[in-house]
């Protein structure tokens, strides 16, 4: 018994060892040498983008953010999604580290920061996904001179925020509305909530550092259009944090203002982005997509901004 | 419905080239496994580890290398990580941290591939491919083989001979997994996917700001990420990752690759026991099963329902373009219905009804179509829990495939499927227990609660997938999701063992006109029947605490 436990300990040393010649050296290796031949070479290498001088400028693959050194956008170029691929410090569309915000559907009351700190300074805040989506909507909306509105977000603060309401009732759950709170907008922001009344109470600002867990969230829904202007892509993180992609009606949304800010005709523009559009193969994989990484790599070599424009 | 028509056709697309693929592909693998002569090659191999091809074991010395085996492979994995430093191609990383060695190693030879680590930020070219990629195949081969040694208890009369270890996983590697592989890894490279042995390459980037562009084997790993139901990405992102899952047509491939040897199981099953319309009887199990949960899942994330899809207009968030929300969610079905775990997209941003089906899919135990073999023994489990059931109810000794279900038989396969839930409902109920666990969950209130089952249930189903806004990288989660995932492999393997020895052992009775026929629709609808009875007592006080109270 004993022997027989040891010797096939010793078979499977040796099965591992010569399992892992062939899968785990010859199979990599032997893959990589057929993605040498031409048509798979330059995908093998990461479908990177040389400009003229033969610097590498990025991959068609993988998304950039098109935003200045204080993460506002930078108008004469077309702006990708939301990415959550960002270290502690980091700019985002960091391909070391990839990730989503896997924040759930009903992720919508934010945790306030220290007014003295701000949201970037106060490591204990935390915004809600509900509030990052009305926030990105509003800026979306002023940046391309459209509606940035949508249900379940207000205005509020110079900005917008989740319209959630902490509701409290005289037993827990249940009975009379004793008090109401709106949840994400801080009496140091704000001078009224977005809704004075709510079933014949007054709403309150939250004060920052008051615990409102026992209250009741109720998002409401307000009278924005259920099909919001803005696209939900233009305001919601994507899966790899790197999408290249934005959806022709963002890319759409954003070609007047390119094509002003770059002085040329807004058809022109346009036609640029159906060139850079991928469509659904076979007429039914997937959505499509307008990259917007190669779409702005060709406004730049079409029509550069001249230094008059900027 | 304008917006699901398109995912109509991906999944209309998908059936089709499965129904073309599978039949092949399991008298493939019939083959392969059956054939009496061993070849050259393999012959050299069998030299080189030092076993006798011909000697066929019994149930408990299978068991005894596959243990052995997934030892060595757990042991080798965890040197590796620890010592990547010192070695070539550590992409310049440290050892990797002790807990998260564990937990990987224990993750990838399970087949199950939990990631508690970020890929591209912590294993460099040599642990995946020589350690990560390696279990990737072995662990499959593994639950392709003990799926074998149970259809072979079945077929096989008055022995207590069930086939050699060796020769079943040399076989499966080298003739199946690595070919299919191969041509995987090659056409997802035509899409885009990256295979090179890279570091990074510093990008100047459009605006000026750079990028660092990361490399690395990638399309090698993903083709058996896939096709052998294992899961775990080279990138933190996974499947969503562009160089791992390029276009809307890889995407296709993807899912193809991940169904192609679970959907296949059944006609292996149908050849060996001689009789095709047995294999065809589970199969319509699976599928049906597949097919409901699939469309439940793609129907709940293109409505929508909850407060930000709403405000949003649609469940982009944690989807990435070129996928959109329809082909995703049919991508996340596949992930949690195989033991798979790969993902396209983030499942902590589902909707509650969509998060908890996907949660459910794993809790069936993933038999519709199920992890490489494991589905297939798992289906075969729950066949025979059936006729038992069907036994009951007209007073007869049970039957199936012309073995008589004893009391050994119903033992064991009940103690295989109470298995399972017991670790995961142990596991999370001392962890919530205590309490400093709590500071790894994102979310408050019920998101918080699934986050948590989602965990304990993928990793003791082996599966792999996460509710990514659980901080799982903490000492406690990464050792208990380590002995959870340990547990819920090996010990529903050796009880699948030990009944195929039982039935081994047993001679054939003849099938009477008072036999069960277990060919026939009404089989096929009180296996699912069964199947979704027993889940559901199982799991429906923790569901409720989770998805059902926040979709409520």
């Amino acid at each position: 018994m004993k022997r027989g436990a040891f010797s096939s300990h010793l078979a499977a040393l040796r099965a591992l060892l010569a399992m892992t010649v062939v899968l785990g050296v010859a199979y990599p290796l032997g893959v990589t040498l057929v993605a040498q031949l031409p048509g798979l070479r330059d995908n093998a290498a990461g479908s990177l983008i040389t400009d003229a001088d033969g610097e590498v400028v990025g991959s068609e693959l993988i998304g950039q953010s098109f935003t200045d050194a204080a993460g506002e956008p930078i108008v004469t170029y077309f702006q990708s999604r939301p990415s959550m691929a960002a270290d502690d410090t980091g700019a985002p569309y960091d391909p070391t580290a990839t990730a989503a915000s896997n924040l759930g559907p009903e992720h919508v009351v934010d945790t306030l920061p220290d007014p003295e700190l701000g949201w970037e300074g106060d490591e204990n805040a935390s915004m809600s996904l509900l509030t990052r989506v009305c926030s990105r909507s509003f800026e979306v909306g002023r940046l391309e001179n459209v509606d940035g509105s949508r249900p379940y977000c207000a205005e509020s603060g110079g900005s917008a925020v989740g319209a959630v309401l902490g509701v409290y009732h005289s037993e827990g759950v249940r009975g009379t509305v004793t008090r109401v709170v709106s949840l994400n907008e801080s009496c140091d922001t704000v001078t009224e909530p977005f809704i004075t009344e709510y079933r014949g109470v007054t709403v309150e600002c939250a004060v920052y550092g008051e615990d409102h867990s026992g209250a009741v969230p109720v998002p409401v829904a307000g009278d924005a259009p259920a099909d919001p202007v803005v696209p939900a892509d233009a305001v919601a993180a994507s899966a790899s944090g790197l999408d290249p992609h934005i959806s022709v009606e963002y890319a759409r949304l954003q070609a007047p203002r390119v094509a002003a800010e770059r002085g040329v005709p807004e058809g022109v523009v346009n036609a640029l982005i159906d060139a850079h559009t991928t469509g659904r193969s076979l007429w039914v994989l997937g959505d499509p997509g307008v990259n917007v990484v190669t779409l702005n790599l060709a406004l730049d070599r079409d029509h550069p901004v001249t230094s008059a424009g900027r | 419905m304008a917006a699901g028509l398109p995912t109509l056709g991906f999944v209309a697309i998908l059936i089709a080239a499965l129904v073309l693929a599978c039949r092949p592909l399991g008298d493939h693998i019939h083959r392969v496994t059956t054939r009496e002569r061993h070849l050259a090659v393999e012959r050299g191999l069998y030299r080189l580890i030092g076993v006798r091809p011909d000697t066929e074991q019994t149930w408990a010395g299978y068991a005894r290398s596959v243990l052995a085996f997934s030892a060595v492979g757990v042991v080798a994995l965890f040197g590796l990580q620890r010592l990547q430093h010192l070695l070539p191609g550590d992409k310049g990383f440290d050892a990797v941290d002790p807990a998260v060695a564990w937990n990987t190693a224990v993750s990838f030879v399970t087949n199950t591939n939990w990631q508690s680590y970020s890929g591209e930020s912590t294993m460099g070219h040599l642990v995946q491919t020589a350690g990560l990629a390696v279990q990737n195949f072995l662990s499959a081969a593994v639950g392709i083989a003990v799926a074998l040694v149970l259809v072979r208890g079945f077929a096989r009369r008055t022995t207590d001979r069930l086939g050699n270890f060796w020769v079943d996983v040399t076989r499966v590697t080298l003739w199946v997994l690595l070919p299919l592989s191969v041509i995987g890894a090659i056409v997802l490279i035509a899409g885009g996917a990256v295979q090179n042995l890279t570091d990074t390459v510093t990008a100047a980037g459009v605006t000026g700001d750079p990028q660092q562009i990361t490399g690395g084997a990638v399309a090698s790993q993903e083709a058996i990420k896939n096709l052998g139901t294992n899961g775990g990405g080279y990138h933190n992102v996974n499947s969503a990752h562009p160089f791992e899952n390029p276009t809307n047509w890889t995407n296709l491939v993807q899912v193809l690759l991940i169904l192609m040897i679970p959907f296949s199981m059944p006609r292996v099953f149908g050849r060996m026991v001689g009789n095709p319309a047995q294999g065809r009887a589970i199969l319509a199990v699976m599928a049906g099963l597949a097919l409901l949960s699939t469309t439940a899942v793609v129907l709940l994330e293109l409505a929508g329902p909850g407060t930000v899809p709403t405000a949003l207009g649609s469940s982009m968030e944690g989807r990435d373009v070129r996928f959109g929300v329809g082909d995703s969610a049919v991508f996340a079905a596949a992930t949690t219905l195989t033991s798979t775990g790969s993902v396209n997209s983030f499942h902590d941003s589902y909707s509650a009804g969509g998060g908890g089906m996907l949660i459910l899919n794993m809790a069936v135990g993933e038999v519709a179509p199920g992890g490489v073999g494991s589905g297939l023994y798992g289906m075969l489990v729950l066949a025979v829990i059936t006729v038992f059931v069907a036994g009951l109810m007209v007073g007869r000794t049970p039957e199936y495939l012309g073995k008589k279900i004893g009391a050994r038989q119903i033992k064991l396969a009940s103690l295989y499927f109470l298995t399972t839930p017991a670790i995961l409902l142990l596991a999370l109920a001392t962890t919530i227990a205590v309490p400093g666990n709590h500071a790894a969950i994102q979310e408050s209130g019920p998101h918080g609660w699934s986050e948590l089952l989602y965990a304990f249930t993928s990793a003791s189903n082996n599966n792999g997938s996460a509710f990514a806004g659980l901080g799982a990288d903490t000492p406690w989660l990464n050792t208990v999701l380590g002995i959870c995932m340990l547990l819920g492999r090996f010990l529903p393997m050796i009880l699948v063992l030990a009944l195929a020895g039982s039935l081994a052992t047993a001679r054939s009775v003849p099938a009477t006109s008072g036999t069960f026929p277990t060919t026939t629709p009404l089989f096929v609808g009180m296996v699912g029947a069964v199947t979704i009875v027993l889940v559901a007592l199982t799991f429906l006080p923790v569901l409720a605490l989770g998805p059902l109270a926040e979709a409520l």
